[in-house]
């Protein structure tokens, strides 16, 4: 396979994975601004830094306002991470890389993105909002079930694959990152409803409340959540499950090619290092400096793969 | 243009319903016509899921479009095919003996059938080229030959393009949308395959591949890149043939070879199908400030390391002032008569010609000798007055760079419109594959047509639309 080929197929599902976990962010926040008993706007700079473009943002805008907020998560072109320009780049690259997919993936990518330009042209009225939003997780999922349904299990998959579990991985981190504070044992009050409007924000923004219910019932304890969102190998979205899919996968292109590669130790390591403690061993460790280690590995990861797989000339 | 001289392929000349379409008008004037526009707005659906567009130059960035669609098939008898094709063989043969001899001995020039200028002052013409025989000896793997049809029987050449044709995808598109959407059609009509086309092309490259490819040779398709206006037919043609689509970018010579950088490394080509110009090819050896093609591509092509389909350099071939000698070149080479006519054409680089040319301007076609897409010609008889006077003034000033031709009627093909069916002027551009061991010709081709009433323009970039078009079984 061409290394611009394994480049495009990593970012394709890369932006995907963007588009839905911005998707999330929006309807989590939109949530709690909704069911708050008094109105305020600053549960969106919070978010706005998850997504990792409250600077860009501030850029543009003179405050943090909800509608202004959502506008520029959702569609707006000076953000290249909003959901409408992440879901393009995915489907440019998709374009580029259009002889690696089939029919069906192609077919799914493209309809997603001429339905999102076409429901993004203009603001959403308030009351389509959910109707969009639900039409954007189905678009993403019709690209998920086409390519596990049919994309050939070779070094094309793998490359999909660790697109997705890198940018998964990230966005779980950075939620740690922003809201870690609400789960360290001294901010801690007993069952408050502010603690538990939070604790449920972080659970809702990784598509997590049910998962999470039936792992550890309905009383919400942080360092339950953190180890949820953390170490727990059966959450989809945990930084140790996609760390794990990311070894594995690197493991399959490294038996395709013959030997490991550089960034298949550095996975190795990352998980070795980081996923093997006990959630009291991270608390000690310190929770913010952990997600902050993470996040750094992550990047590195990223970087060394570009270079074994040779992305760039 | 006079209507009543105009041949419909439907009605003929006289209104008399021709053979091929009999049972394709059973079956129209059976269906309501609500239905059919339903089916056409489907067909446009069908293309814009596929992502069968192309980027319209000079308009925003990245803006893709859709080629419109008719429903309505084109249909060809398939003995009236088989005469088409023959002139079409005889024509590609000659043309392959023209590039060699034109790079090698130049024996057409001393026999003073075309004169020795048109070659050596010709902008087409690749010194790179001179004494190189490609491997197969093969130097056009892929034509389009442009045709217009004027009668039962009477085709004619409208152009050669010998450089790298486009198109072919919506041939096979058409025809996969036909299928999908009127499969009862295909059950009444038998209607000869295209389908093979993109196995024949993979077969006709591969076995064009230099001596130093194994068994199983490497062929790629080199795209300008996602920008270009007919990227997604690169995509669709890599695709379909099971070969990389690779760009400048993911190439370099090393060792000798032209290589792709992969995952594991740099592998080498064997046969690139090039879809880039020929100035774009080679940094090195033409235009410097390219960045579409490989440095020293033409250092490798020279020493017999990598085949390139087109060879470098056909457009000599192609040349709108070359394509007025096409009759003299192809008796030269095969020692037949010409079975293809050529459109009768004026160089207006011969004085007594533009004489003529400007006395008759408004009745005729006058085009640019390297122009293409319907750009930069005038079409006399519905010209208004300035363009008129603006082109006198610009054959006066560079009298070399035109050729004119006479308006031919071009024939009409039943359109469905919003008034049913209306007749529109098309033309047809068949695709030649020239392996070593034949030439091949996919039962079709590309049916452009002017969607406007009454235009005579059937080039997409100018409102043109497409049609599938049939050859029946006899």
């Amino acid at each position: 396979m061409l290394g611009r080929t394994a480049n495009g197929l990593y970012w394709m599902y890369r932006y995907l994975e963007r588009a839905e976990n911005i998707s999330r962010l929006i309807e989590t926040g939109q949530r709690i601004a909704l069911t708050r008993l008094q109105a305020s706007d600053g549960e969106w700079t919070p978010m706005l830094q998850t997504a990792g473009s409250y600077a860009g943002y501030c850029a543009h805008h003179d405050s943090v306002t909800r509608t202004e907020a959502i506008d520029w998560l959702l569609r707006s072109a000076d953000n290249p991470s909003s959901v409408l320009s992440s879901i393009a780049a995915a489907r440019q690259n998709a374009r580029m890389v259009r002889t690696a997919l089939t029919h069906e993936v192609w077919e799914a990518v493209n309809s997603a993105y001429l339905t999102a330009k076409e429901m993004l042209a203009r603001r959403p009225a308030e009351r389509d909002l959910p109707g969009v939003m639900n039409e954007i997780r189905r678009r993403a999922a019709l690209v998920r079930g086409t390519t596990d349904g049919t994309l050939l299990r070779n070094e094309i998959y793998d490359f999909a694959r660790i697109g997705t579990f890198l940018e998964r991985a990230d966005n779980t981190a950075r939620i740690l990152d922003v809201k870690y504070y609400v789960l360290l044992p001294s901010v801690r009050s007993v069952g408050s409803s502010i603690d538990n409007v939070q604790w449920e924000t972080i659970l809702r923004s990784v598509s997590a409340r049910g998962g999470f219910r039936m792992e550890y019932g309905n009383q919400y304890d942080p360092r339950d959540i953190a180890h949820f969102l953390i170490l727990d190998k059966r959450m989809p979205r945990s930084l140790a499950f996609c760390l794990a899919k990311i070894r594995t996968n690197l493991g399959y292109l490294s038996s395709t090619h013959g030997a490991r590669s550089e960034s298949w130790h550095l996975a190795d390591a990352t998980d070795r290092r980081f996923m093997t403690h006990d959630i009291d061993a991270i608390f000690d460790f310190g929770l913010h400096e952990f997600v902050e280690e993470v996040i750094g590995q992550i990047a590195g990861l990223g970087r060394q793969i570009e270079i074994d797989y040779r992305f760039y000339e | 243009m006079e209507k009543d001289t105009t041949f419909d392929e439907m009605w003929g000349r006289d209104g008399t319903l021709r053979p091929p379409y009999q049972d394709f008008k059973t079956w129209f004037d059976g269906e309501s016509p609500a239905q059919l526009r339903a089916k056409q707005r489907e067909a446009e659906e069908l293309f814009r899921l596929t992502g069968i567009t192309f980027n319209v130059y000079g308009r925003e960035a990245a803006e893709e479009r859709l080629i419109p669609f008719d429903i309505v098939p084109r249909i060809i008898a398939g003995r009236e095919w088989q005469r088409l094709t023959r002139g079409i063989e005889q024509r590609i043969r000659a043309i392959n003996a023209f590039l060699h001899d034109i790079y090698h001995r130049q024996e057409i020039l001393k026999a003073g059938r075309i004169p020795a200028e048109m070659i050596a002052r010709n902008e087409a013409f690749l010194p790179h080229m001179i004494g190189v025989t490609p491997p197969g000896g093969i130097y056009t793997h892929i034509v389009g030959v442009d045709l217009v049809r004027t009668g039962d029987d009477e085709f004619f050449v409208l152009e050669d393009n010998a450089r790298t044709p486009s198109g072919v995808s919506y041939m096979l598109e058409n025809r996969e949308t036909m299928l999908q959407m009127f499969p009862e059609l295909f059950v009444q009509n038998r209607v000869q395959r295209v389908e093979s086309y993109p196995t024949d092309l993979r077969r006709s490259l591969a076995a064009c591949a230099p001596d130093c490819a194994g068994d199983k040779p490497t062929v790629a398709v080199l795209t300008p890149g996602i920008f270009n206006s007919a990227y997604y037919e690169h995509a669709f043609l890599a695709d379909q043939m099971g070969v990389e689509l690779v760009e400048g970018s993911d190439l370099r010579v090393v060792d000798g070879r032209v290589a792709m950088r992969t995952t594991g490394g740099y592998e080498p080509i064997d046969v690139l199908y090039r879809r880039v110009d020929d100035d774009f090819l080679d940094p090195l050896n033409f235009n410097p400030e390219s960045r579409l093609g490989v440095a020293g591509i033409m250092d490798v092509y020279r020493a017999g390391g990598i085949t390139i389909a087109n060879a470098p350099g056909t457009g000599i071939a192609d040349d709108k002032a070359i394509y007025s000698y096409m009759p003299e070149i192809v008796e030269f080479y095969t020692g037949e008569r010409p079975l293809l006519q050529n459109v009768p054409t004026w160089r207006c680089s011969e004085p007594d010609s533009l004489a003529y040319v400007l006395d008759n301007l408004e009745d005729l076609v006058v085009k640019e000798v390297h122009g293409s897409g319907g750009y930069g010609m005038l079409i006399g008889p519905t010209a208004s007055k300035k363009e008129l006077a603006l082109f006198r003034s610009k054959l006066k000033a560079r009298p070399g760079n035109y050729i004119a031709q006479p308006t031919l009627a071009l024939s009409t093909v039943p359109t469905f419109t919003r008034a049913g069916l209306a007749p529109r002027h098309v033309d047809l551009r068949p695709y030649v594959l020239v392996a070593p061991d034949g030439i091949r010709i996919p039962p079709g081709g590309l049916t452009r047509v002017a969607l406007k009433k009454g235009s005579l323009v059937v080039n997409s970039s100018q409102g043109g639309g497409t049609k599938d078009t049939w050859v029946l079984e006899d």
